[in-house]
């Protein structure tokens, strides 16, 4: 299996003596969907700008599909593909002309770019506003700008800094379903975001890191599967005054239409649903408390805070 | 990149800075020239005909090359200090930091696009001159010459300007406070031969003196130093620039954190 993106002890301390990377590895292979996630301030950002040069490293060696960006930069630039965190566009250009400029700048012949400005403004459903100052784009349609900008040049490794941060619930399905394909059709993908439901949805492998290192590096499967209890909210169809007594269980009332139950990993919720049958209540309805991914998150995170 | 990538980037770099410049034209092209016209209007022409002549030529002879380099510097300097920062100021300058675009490409995609401004400026007020004087080309190799080298160095020099500056105001000190007082003192409207010998000395340390003395002797033949001498310095100045803003793109100062 080929490696998409080799980072070696990678380090970074800014100007002011912050180390904001302390020795970072992480290799990432291609045709993975894979998740770098982080609390604020843990050096997420600063990894990809490393990545894309917008950053100077202090140490380390990145290398993209084996190019290094420090001796072959060029060929290694072509394999990457940015969507950063904050929206970067000349506010008075037309949309057409920031994908058509962006491909000249990777050498793209002009017709060449003309043909894939147009084929992803209307993949990205763009294509209306082609005319359009991007300074005139709602949040979301800025978003997917910068989705379709960073794959003008088909780069094989894209990577995405919180791209679904501000948009709405339906837009954000479509461009996970956007991503899916892209991926399922040979592209890497490296995504950071807030929304771990969208990491858990989309992503085969993960990394978290957390001040400046990375606290945890597996399959989203087995870090999943250390997730030793899960909280579900069960919905009642009769209103009850108490909690009821189930053995085994914790169980707390949330209001009297809810129940707040812990189901330790070893439990079933077969046997849970027995004892509320033989205790006369009717579920209608179960979700979980939290997101299970956000629950380890917190946790890993906590640890190593600790 | 391929030498085909390179030339392709390059163009997209200088197509969309002219357009941008043309886009905005009522503030990059008009307001030079209707400056330019005033002078040409109050100094060479109003008290021009109470001055008489100057190094042999009529007023208005005398500083018609002068305003015209005025024209093409402070375009081409403005061109690349506010297309720069602005890129710099609302981060698109990142879209041409991540591609595998070599540094000096960059340079001079921006520098060719404020070589097209200043060019630009200095041709409609040339034209413009037309109307209040006759022209004859004294030596086109010198007049073409200087002109441009003037453009690419003073591009350059907005370049390291806009690399520097953190907010829009750090854009105009550097027009307001050193360039301007520097070309209005550079001999555009007096020959030096005027000033006493130590005035006469000290303006020989401006480098637009020479610049201003070059075109005129291109355009009239006439000059207060000696051209060569103009080149030579306008050359290593150019060089310079170029050694200094390609140095700032490879170490990524102010630019790449």
């Amino acid at each position: 299996m080929t490696t998409a993106l080799s980072i070696q002890q990678l380090t970074k301390i800014y100007g002011n003596g912050f180390e904001a990377l302390k020795g970072i590895d992480l290799e990432v292979e291609q045709g993975d969907f894979f998740a770098l996630l982080g609390p604020n301030g843990a050096g997420k950002s600063t990894s990809i700008g490393i990545i894309s040069s917008l950053v100077n490293k202090t140490g380390g060696k990145v290398e993209i599909f084996g190019k290094s960006i420090d001796t072959d930069f060029s060929a290694a630039k072509k394999e990457l593909g940015i969507v950063p965190q904050e929206f970067n566009f000349p506010n008075f250009e037309p949309v057409f002309d920031i994908l058509v400029n962006q491909a000249g700048y990777y050498g793209l012949p002009r017709t060449v770019a003309i043909e894939r400005a147009e084929t992803y403004l209307r993949k990205l459903d763009l294509w209306d506003k082609r005319f359009e100052a991007s300074r005139h784009l709602s949040g979301g349609m800025k978003r997917r700008l910068m989705i379709a900008r960073a794959l003008i040049h088909q780069p094989r490794l894209l990577i995405l800094d919180e791209p679904t941060a501000g948009v709405d619930i339906e837009m954000r399905r479509s461009m996970w379903s956007f991503l899916r394909e892209l991926n399922e059709q040979g592209t890497t993908i490296i995504l950071t975001t807030h929304y771990l439901e969208e990491a858990e949805s989309l992503c085969r492998n993960i990394a978290i890191i957390d001040h400046g290192k990375i606290v945890r590096n597996s399959s989203m499967k087995t870090l999943l599967s250390q997730l030793h209890k899960e909280v579900l909210i069960l919905d009642i169809e009769t209103p009850i005054q108490t909690a009821p007594q189930l053995e085994g269980f914790s169980c707390e009332l949330a209001d009297e239409h809810s129940l707040e139950v812990e189901v330790a990993k070893e439990q079933s919720v077969n046997e849970l649903f027995s004892l509320l049958t033989a205790a006369g209540i009717k579920v209608t309805s179960m979700r979980n408390k939290s997101n299970r991914l956000e629950e380890l998150f917190v946790s890993l995170v906590k640890a190593n805070a600790a | 990149m391929s030498l085909k990538e390179q030339w392709i980037a390059l163009m997209t770099i200088v197509r969309k800075e002219i357009k941008r410049f043309m886009r905005i034209w009522t503030q990059t092209l008009v307001p030079p020239v209707i400056t330019i016209t005033l002078y040409f209007v109050i100094f060479g022409n109003l008290i021009g005909k109470r001055i008489g002549t100057m190094s042999g030529v009529s007023y208005m002879e005398f500083v018609v090359p002068g305003l015209i380099m005025m024209a093409v510097i402070t375009s081409s300097y403005t061109n690349v200090v506010s297309s720069f920062f602005g890129a710099k100021f609302q981060r698109y300058v990142e879209e041409i930091l991540v591609s595998p675009m070599p540094n000096y490409i960059i340079l001079m995609g921006f520098v060719l696009g404020g070589v097209a401004r200043g060019l630009g400026v200095g041709f409609i007020v040339t034209v413009v001159a037309l109307f209040f004087t006759d022209m004859e080309i004294y030596s086109y190799p010198v007049t073409i010459g200087i002109v441009v080298i003037t453009s690419v160095f003073f591009s350059m020099a907005g370049f390291v300007n806009a690399v520097y500056a953190n907010t829009f105001d750090d854009i105009s000190i550097v027009p307001t406070f050193l360039l301007t007082p520097l070309i209005y003192l550079g001999g555009v409207f007096y020959s030096i031969d005027l000033l006493p010998d130590f005035w006469a000395d000290v303006s020989k340390i401006n480098p637009i003196l020479y610049i201003v003395n070059a075109f005129r002797y291109g355009v009239l033949g006439i000059t207060d130093i000696n051209v060569g001498w103009a080149f030579t310095m306008v050359g290593i100045f150019t060089i310079g620039a170029f050694l200094y803003s390609l140095h700032l793109l490879n170490s990524g100062k102010r630019l790449r954190m």
